[in-house]
């Protein structure tokens, strides 16, 4: 993602007023909105969509929160009213199949979201990318970081809660020869500190920062790059290598982007 | 004759004791909310027969695992010889196993090679302890008592194991002396090596020691049998039939409150509901889990269940960066809290109160340092899960309370107003794009 031209993104209300109808819904989610690092991944992953020629659109404006760090606070009422305006605008588009980015809409579509009448077919953007790559539809330059050390930091709601673990590590494994495993990883993966809500307040006291001890377990791996695939947990790992004065040596990048970039995008 | 009377009584005195302390904490658990848990039921015997039967949880540690596999196998294989000692003490018989012929000696061996291994990891695990203070076991929640239950299991154990081996080594002597009441059943594997000790003893003195062996070994059992309802050993019964009412789901879902659909839905369209559950009022009742008894009696199984090894905390986030939650800690707090009010309600009545609840144990720092990510639930060894404790308990501060940190409130006003946890405008959601 070189500079910042429009990409061609597809909207649900467009796309219903042609009476078309798109394969999947690709759920955006508060962070790819509108973090602006997170924008980026955001972008890597919808480009990556067009390269495929998928059919897909998203909500745009319509879009809101899905109620997951409502109901993780402990606001069950402000989660299912989200929850419940969401599946109806779903049916209103009939969607069938959601891709998302962020690993916590995707748990709480997935498995949260029928019991209150909303039954999806929900897909992460981590066994999407995946698939295409296992069936050749996205042919990457395998040579753009096949030296560099990457080490994967698995989300909880990826690997914890859904044992999603293998499509990232297949994904890096064909980008690079040198995926190098931290101590604490997949089901036993240490979490990046953001989640239940602690996103969005100041940590309880402590003697350490959490994402602090992720980011050191990250780094002892020495690596060129250090994975991520959630924006809550981007954040995390992006601050701990300010922290640690290593954002110059290490990067810190979604999946999707280093597929994007390796497609030369 | 007499002994075989006091035998009995002390049989009987202590199987009635055990039973009503097992009814109590059965009582105690029924407090809890009503679940119903039978589906897929195939799925639960084979989670049973793998996590609780195989202790697969258990190798994400593996010297833990290993001692652990030798005091759980010894436990099982030498209750065998309880079997036999029962017998014996009953009917004043002498090792009626013996009728096993060869079999008989490779038995015993294989009972007092397991008693040597139990012996060993419990001297291990005490070393671990007590010495080299493994961190997991000195945290802030693991005060005098845990300490000390732990340490009162232990040495039980070993003191039940060698009580046997003395027993048999005393008998293996008389045997080789050919006393008349000792027949030739020998040899023993492990007792054999340690006859020499007893060797300058006189036959009557040895008669004394295999006595004393026996009975110290059948009525140690018996009192430990009794100790175990008031101990976290419980979960050497617990733990089968706790993982085979455990979750089935992805670990990522949390429970539905269906009560908050129907509020909802009687927001969104009265007449429809109405109209549905017909015109009754239905109490809506309490948002979230406030005392022990807000919680299902699953979750209380769990604080039963719990053995407080600790795994949980040692790989919670919040826990391991010096924060004040412990998942262990609110396990045992649970369990604590559903004693003390159990308690109560045998001394006073049903409806007694003692106006404390869980909260009084549990602080809303601990309840709010939790991000939810399951870490403790993947760990434990028994299927407990101690997130949903938490959660319901924010659900009661956050619903009934609007007791939400500052910041928090902040977020619920956002996605409130602006669909989003941040405080952006929502026509500004496409700007990703360019």
């Amino acid at each position: 993602m070189t500079g910042k031209e429009k990409i061609n993104v597809p909207l649900m209300a467009e796309l219903a007023a042609r009476e078309e109808k798109p394969e999947y819904l690709f759920w955006v989610g508060c962070a790819g909105a509108f973090d602006d690092r997170y924008k980026k991944v955001t972008r890597a992953f919808a480009s990556i969509l067009n390269h495929l020629e998928t059919s897909y659109a998203v909500l745009g404006t319509e879009e809101t929160c899905t109620g997951d760090p409502a109901r993780r606070a402990g606001n069950e009422m402000l989660f299912q009213m989200q929850a419940l305006q969401l599946i109806e605008l779903f049916h209103s588009y009939d969607v069938q199949k959601i891709i998302t980015i962020c690993p916590h809409c995707y748990n709480v579509f997935k498995n949260e979201y029928p019991e209150l009448g909303g039954t999806f077919d929900v897909v992460s953007y981590v066994e999407f990318l995946d698939n295409a790559l296992s069936e050749g539809r996205l042919k990457p330059d395998l040579s753009k970081y096949a030296g560099v050390r990457i080490t994967y930091h698995d989300p909880c709601y990826l690997a914890r809660a859904n044992d999603v673990t293998e499509p990232p590590r297949q994904i890096l494994r064909l980008l690079t020869g040198h995926l190098i495993e931290m101590e604490r990883n997949r089901h036993f993966a240490l979490c990046c500190g953001a989640g239940g809500g602690q996103m969005f307040k100041e940590a309880e006291k402590g003697d350490k920062e959490i994402f602090i001890e992720r980011t050191e377990e990250a780094l002892e791996t020495q690596p060129g790059i250090i994975a991520t695939a959630c924006p809550f947990c981007m954040i995390m790992v992006t601050d701990g290598l300010k922290y640690k004065n290593r954002e110059d040596d290490v990067k810190n990048y979604d999946i999707a982007e280093l597929i994007a970039h390796a497609l030369g995008k | 004759m007499v002994a075989n009377f006091i035998f009995s009584i002390l049989l009987i005195l202590a199987v009635v004791l055990f039973t009503k302390n097992v009814r109590r904490i059965a009582q105690n658990i029924l407090m809890g909310k009503k679940q119903r848990i039978d589906d897929q039921k195939p799925r639960r015997w084979k989670n049973m027969a793998w996590v609780a039967i195989g202790q697969s949880k258990m190798t994400t540690r593996p010297l833990s695992a290993i001692l652990h596999i030798f005091v759980y196998v010894g436990f099982i294989v030498i209750n065998i010889e309880m079997l036999e000692i029962l017998i014996d003490g009953i009917f004043g018989t002498h090792r009626i196993l013996a009728f096993l012929g060869n079999i008989y000696p490779v038995l015993i061996s294989l009972f007092e090679i397991f008693a040597v291994l139990v012996i060993l990891a419990c001297v291990i695990f005490l070393v671990r302890r007590n010495v080299i203070r493994v961190r997991r076991f000195w945290n802030w929640e693991m005060t005098a008592w845990p300490r000390s239950d732990a340490n009162i299991i232990l040495v039980t154990e070993i003191l039940l194991m060698s009580s046997i081996l003395v027993m048999n080594a005393a008998d293996g002597l008389l045997q080789v002396r050919g006393d008349v009441h000792y027949a030739a059943l020998g040899p023993f594997l492990i007792s054999d090596l340690m006859q020499p000790w007893f060797a300058g003893m006189t036959d009557s003195a040895l008669v004394t020691l295999e006595r004393s062996g026996w009975w110290f070994h059948i009525v140690g059992v018996l009192i430990f049998l009794n100790y175990i309802p008031y101990s976290k050993h419980f979960h050497i019964f617990l733990s089968f039939p706790n993982v085979y009412y455990s979750s089935l789901q992805p670990l990522g879902k949390m429970v539905n409150m269906s009560n908050v659909t129907k509020e909802i839905r009687m927001m969104l369209n009265p007449s429809a509901v109405e109209s549905a559950t017909g015109s009754e009022e239905e109490d809506i009742g309490q948002f979230g889990t406030k005392d022990a008894t807000d919680l299902t009696w699953k979750h209380l199984m769990d604080a039963y269940t719990c053995t407080e090894c600790g795994r949980c905390t040692s790989s919670c986030p919040a826990s391991m960066t010096g924060k004040k939650l412990s998942p262990r800690k609110v396990v045992m707090d649970v369990r604590d809290r559903i004693e003390e009010a159990g308690k109560l309600i045998c001394r006073k009545g049903k409806d007694a109160s003692d106006g404390k609840t869980l909260f009084d144990r549990i602080a809303d720092e601990e309840l709010w340092a939790c991000t939810t990510c399951n870490a403790c639930v993947k760990e434990c060894p028994v299927n407990i899960n101690p997130l949903e404790v938490i959660l319901e308990m924010r659900r009661y501060l956050v619903m009934e309370k609007a007791a939400a940190p500052g910041e928090l409130n902040a977020t619920f006003s956002n996605i409130e107003n602006n669909g989003a946890p941040w405080q952006f405008s929502n026509e500004d959601r496409m700007q990703w794009a360019g």
